[in-house]
Parts: structure tokens; C-alpha cells; sequence
């Protein structure tokens, strides 16, 4: 059991519940008492089967959803609201498709403030804004495509443009709901390495949920499996893998096991689920 | 017939049905085959004399169009009336629709207040309500705008609601997350999100508006082009009815075609 230092803890999540009503029905148990601790710079990944309440945790740490009881403290302060602090990334890109990917990446940075010399909060100028832009526009590989609208855009072309408007506000903690999961086998796979590669150099706590257990493998530092109705905690997976890892690192033996054992107990919950 | 015989080059595999709109060469022959075929027959129709009694011939129309825009000016006189009271009812439903179907969409409040009233009018056809707006307005203008105003408006302010209504929530959530507040995303997102709801709006409005206007004019007036096919109808003057009728036609069709280039010009994004 390795100690983990106050200083690296970065969100404490401790017995959260949560309960949605369902007009008629039982109301739905979609947390059940969940507590999960990330540590500064992990890559968590958080595998189930659907209904396991993976994209509620993922809301409640965004501060898009309340919940009922437990506590959810990022630095020791409590989560009321979303802030720039977090990051997400959506299935659905959710890039504005009026605005062109320049001024998708630009909009979120409106809404934050800097030091500048003097130690005052000043907004970025647009001359700032549009240099971060072009500098994660480059980071994600579309330059050329500054100007273009998200309709011109491949399924992967847009998740990279999320990635970098998520990217240019400089957040602690990226919040990724199953970002790969619309995309195909290949765009998804480069799209990994990618990832990998950027969270190497610029190293961020990422809470990353998926389908796909290859994925949670292949990425994460921590993979947490969690169990439907109610939504809990089954177990978390440390993967010891050394990284940089890249596609070639799902050939590796230790990796065959990590993936075979978390399958095995994500389809058994599966197939305890009532159908 | 042997199995292992090779189908002859014409046995290809079934074409599918193709529902593409063809060649732009295709498209623009056979429109204009449709046009000039639309207007010999309808010359040779009228060859027919008990036809022609109710149904002028493309020559008497054209004779009407040339002698009613020259004489008087009654021809152009009777456009700009019904033009003016189009737009006019037009534009008063389109700068009232807005405001209203952003209210509903954002405030449940204002919406169920608003909703039913409108759901309920909206099955009225505005010119059952010619008597009443006679009686309260008498047989000036603001009856026509108002009877044209409540067709364009019921139907934008529906039009422009669903859209407020169903703006992508995803895109909303995402604006949450960077930290805009309500109005941020009102301005930011729900209005530009909007648009294109606003400008199909304003071309069903349009349609509306003139659909009305007949009605509209039905209400005592000696000028419109709505006016003028009633009073040529009296002396079975089938060529002014049906100069108007086409005008009419034009008239939309232009106007159609003005708000399908704004559309495009302002949504080329989607």
C-alpha cells in the first residue's frame, strides 16, 4: 500500500450518493456511496457497464450535477459549480459549430483572467488569445484549419479541437467522457497516442471514462471499475505499465493480463445485470 | 443454364434507385422544358371557348399586364400597396416574434403562460377574424397589418421557440464548464444556435404573410393586388385575375428567394 501525500491529492471524492427520479418507477441508484481519491498528474480511467453511474461521477466532479450526500473536494474545497479549473471533453465534440476552430479554442479563455506584471487580474488580449489558440491548434496537428468551420471537420479532426480548446485554458484536471467512443478503430487509435503523447509533455490529471477496456489499459495510471444499480466502486486497478506507451505496448504480456482480468470482471458484471 | 457461366457485361447488378436531384445540365433543361411546356399548354387550353371564358390566355394576360401598367399606374399602384402592407405585417410580426420566443424559450414561466394561447390561435385561420378587427378598426390599413401580423407572428413565434428550445444541450453544458454565466449564454450561445430557426422563421412568415394578404384585403379596399382580383372577378375580367394571381406569385417567389440568400449568407456554418 504506498502513502499518498496530502500535497497530491488533488480531488477527494468520500461516499456519494446519488438517486435520480424517474417519473413513474423506482427512482434509480445511480451512485451508491462512492469514494475515489486522484492524486496530481494521474491518469485514472473509469470502466462499466452502462448504468454503472461512470458519466454522474464524471458530471458531479464537473460541477454540472449535484448530488445528494457524500463530499466532492478538489484542493480541500468543495465542488459547487463547473470552472475552468476542470476541463471536459464530450462524446459529441461539442465545439459551437458557428465559430470557426480559432474561436472555438478562444471562446472558454473570455472567461479567464491572468496576473499580468503589476500582479492584477487583466483579461486575455485578443493579440494572447489568438496566440494560444494557434500554439494548441499546432499542438493537436490542424494547423491550416484555424479558419474553418466544425462541419468541415472529420469526427477526429473535431475531438481535437475539444482537446485543444480544453488544453488552451490550462486546467488542472481534464474530464473526458468517452472521448474516442464515436470515432473509428483507427482515428480512435491515433488519437490515444496522441493523447498520450500530450499528456507526457504537458502532464495533467485526467479522469477519463470509456467502453473500451484496451483503452482504459493502454492509457490510464489507475483503472477503476465500477459496478450498475447501484452504481459503485467494484475495484480499482493500479496498471504498472511504464509509459511513454504506445499502441505497440497492447503486444506486452503484463498488458494481456491487466486487460484480460478487467474484462473478465466488467462482462461477469454484465452479464449479472438483469435483461 | 450452366451455373458457372459469366454474366454477359449487360446483366450488371441492379442500379439503385438514385435520389440525388441529377446534373445541374439535367436540372436546368428539364426546368426549362417544364416552363415553356407549362405555357403552351396553357395557351392551348385556352384555344378551347368554353374554357377560355373563365380562363384568359397567356396574350390577354400579357395585353392586361402591358395596358394596366401603362394607363393610370394602376397595376403598380395595386403592387406597392400589397407590398407595403406585407412587409409592414411582416416586419411588425418578425421584430414582436423575437423577443416573445426567446422569453418562452428561456423562461418556463413565460411559456406556459404564452403557449397556450398560442397553440390555440394558431388552429384559427386569421380570416375568420376579418369581422371582428373590421368592427374594432374600421376599413383603413392597420386592419390588413393586423389580420397579416397575427398569421406571420403565430407562425414565427412557433417556429423561433423550437429552436430556442431545442438548442444543444450538449453545447450549453460545454459553455458551463468554461464557466459562462446565464447571460453569457444567451448572447453567446442560445441566440447564434437560434439563427437558422429565426431565418426558416421569417421565410414561413413570409409565405404566411402573403397567403393572408388576399384575406387581408378582402376587408374593404379599393387597391392591392387581392382588391383587384376580386373586382376584376365582377366584370369576368379573367385576364386581370390572373395577372394578379401570377404577381402574387412572383412576388413570393422573389421575396422567397431574398431570405434564402440571407440565409445563406448568414448561416453558412451549418
Amino acid at each position: 500500500m504506498e502513502v499518498m501525500h496530502m500535497a497530491d491529492l488533488l480531488i477527494d471524492i468520500v461516499d456519494v450518493h446519488k438517486r435520480y427520479k424517474v417519473e413513474k418507477g423506482p427512482s434509480v441508484n445511480a451512485l451508491n456511496g462512492v469514494s475515489l481519491s486522484i492524486k496530481r498528474n494521474e491518469f485514472v480511467c473509469v470502466v462499466g457497464p452502462s448504468g454503472c453511474g461512470k458519466t454522474t461521477l464524471l458530471n458531479i466532479i464537473a460541477g454540472l450535477e449535484s448530488y445528494d450526500s457524500g463530499s466532492v473536494t478538489m484542493h480541500g474545497q468543495p465542488i459547487i459549480g463547473p470552472g475552468p479549473e476542470r476541463g471536459v471533453i464530450f462524446q459529441q465534440y461539442a465545439l459551437f459549430p458557428w465559430m470557426t476552430v480559432e474561436k472555438n479554442i478562444e471562446y472558454g479563455l473570455k472567461f479567464i483572467r491572468k496576473r499580468d506584471a503589476d500582479g492584477n487580474e487583466v483579461r486575455f488580449t485578443a493579440e494572447e488569445k489568438r496566440e494560444l489558440a494557434h500554439h494548441y491548434i499546432k499542438m493537436v496537428n490542424l494547423s491550416g484549419f484555424e479558419n474553418s468551420y466544425p462541419k468541415a471537420l472529420s469526427g477526429g479532426m473535431k475531438q481535437r479541437v475539444a482537446i485543444a480548446r480544453a488544453y488552451a485554458l490550462n486546467p488542472e484536471v481534464l474530464l473526458m467522457d468517452e472521448p474516442f467512443g464515436a470515432l473509428d478503430a483507427q482515428t480512435r487509435a491515433q488519437l490515444q497516442e496522441d493523447l498520450l503523447r500530450t499528456w507526457e509533455k504537458e502532464k495533467k490529471t485526467v479522469f477519463f471514462i470509456t467502453h473500451d477496456v484496451d483503452e482504459a489499459v493502454l492509457l490510464a495510471s489507475k483503472v477503476v471499475i465500477m459496478s450498475a444499480r447501484p452504481g459503485q466502486i467494484k475495484e480499482i486497478v493500479d496498471i504498472d505499465l511504464p509509459y511513454p506507451r504506445t499502441q505497440a505496448t497492447k503486444m506486452d504480456e503484463t498488458f494481456m493480463r491487466y486487460k484480460n482480468y478487467i474484462w473478465d470482471t466488467v462482462y461477469k458484471m454484465y452479464l449479472e445485470i438483469p435483461k | 443454364m450452366d451455373a458457372t457461366t459469366p454474366l454477359s457485361p449487360k446483366k450488371r447488378a441492379r442500379k439503385l434507385k438514385d435520389f440525388s436531384d441529377g446534373s445541374k445540365r439535367m436540372r436546368y433543361t428539364l426546368m426549362t422544358i417544364s416552363i415553356i411546356g407549362g405555357f403552351l399548354l396553357w395557351y392551348f387550353i385556352t384555344l378551347i371557348p368554353t374554357i377560355n371564358t373563365f380562363l384568359a390566355s397567356p396574350k390577354q394576360v400579357l395585353r392586361a399586364l402591358v395596358s394596366e401598367s401603362a394607363a393610370d399606374g394602376r397595376y403598380l399602384k395595386d403592387i406597392t400597396i400589397s407590398l407595403q402592407r406585407v412587409l409592414i405585417g411582416f416586419g411588425l410580426a418578425f421584430v414582436c416574434s423575437i423577443p416573445i420566443a426567446f422569453l418562452m424559450g428561456w423562461y418556463p414561466k413565460v411559456r406556459n403562460l404564452v403557449e397556450p394561447w398560442i397553440q390555440f390561435m394558431r388552429t384559427i385561420p386569421p380570416i375568420a377574424l376579418i369581422p371582428l378587427v373590421i368592427l374594432a378598426m374600421g376599413l383603413g390599413e392597420p386592419p390588413k397589418y393586423t389580420i397579416i401580423f397575427v398569421a406571420a407572428f403565430l407562425v414565427m413565434v412557433v417556429t423561433i421557440y423550437q429552436g430556442v428550445k431545442e438548442v444543444d444541450k450538449t453545447l450549453i453544458r460545454a459553455a458551463y464548464t468554461f464557466g459562462a454565466s446565464d447571460k453569457d449564454l444567451f448572447v453567446d450561445i442560445v441566440i447564434p444556435a437560434s439563427f437558422p430557426y429565426i431565418l426558416v422563421g421569417a421565410r414561413l412568415g413570409m409565405a404566411a404573410s402573403l397567403t393572408t394578404l388576399i384575406a387581408a384585403e378582402l376587408t374593404g379596399t379599393t387597391f392591392g393586388l387581392g382588391a383587384r382580383i376580386q373586382g376584376a372577378q365582377q366584370f369576368m375580367d379573367t385576364s386581370i385575375v390572373l395577372l394578379g394571381i401570377i404577381t402574387i406569385g412572383v412576388i413570393g417567389f422573389v421575396l422567397d428567394k431574398i431570405l434564402l440568400f440571407v440565409e445563406k449568407k448568414l448561416t453558412g456554418w451549418k
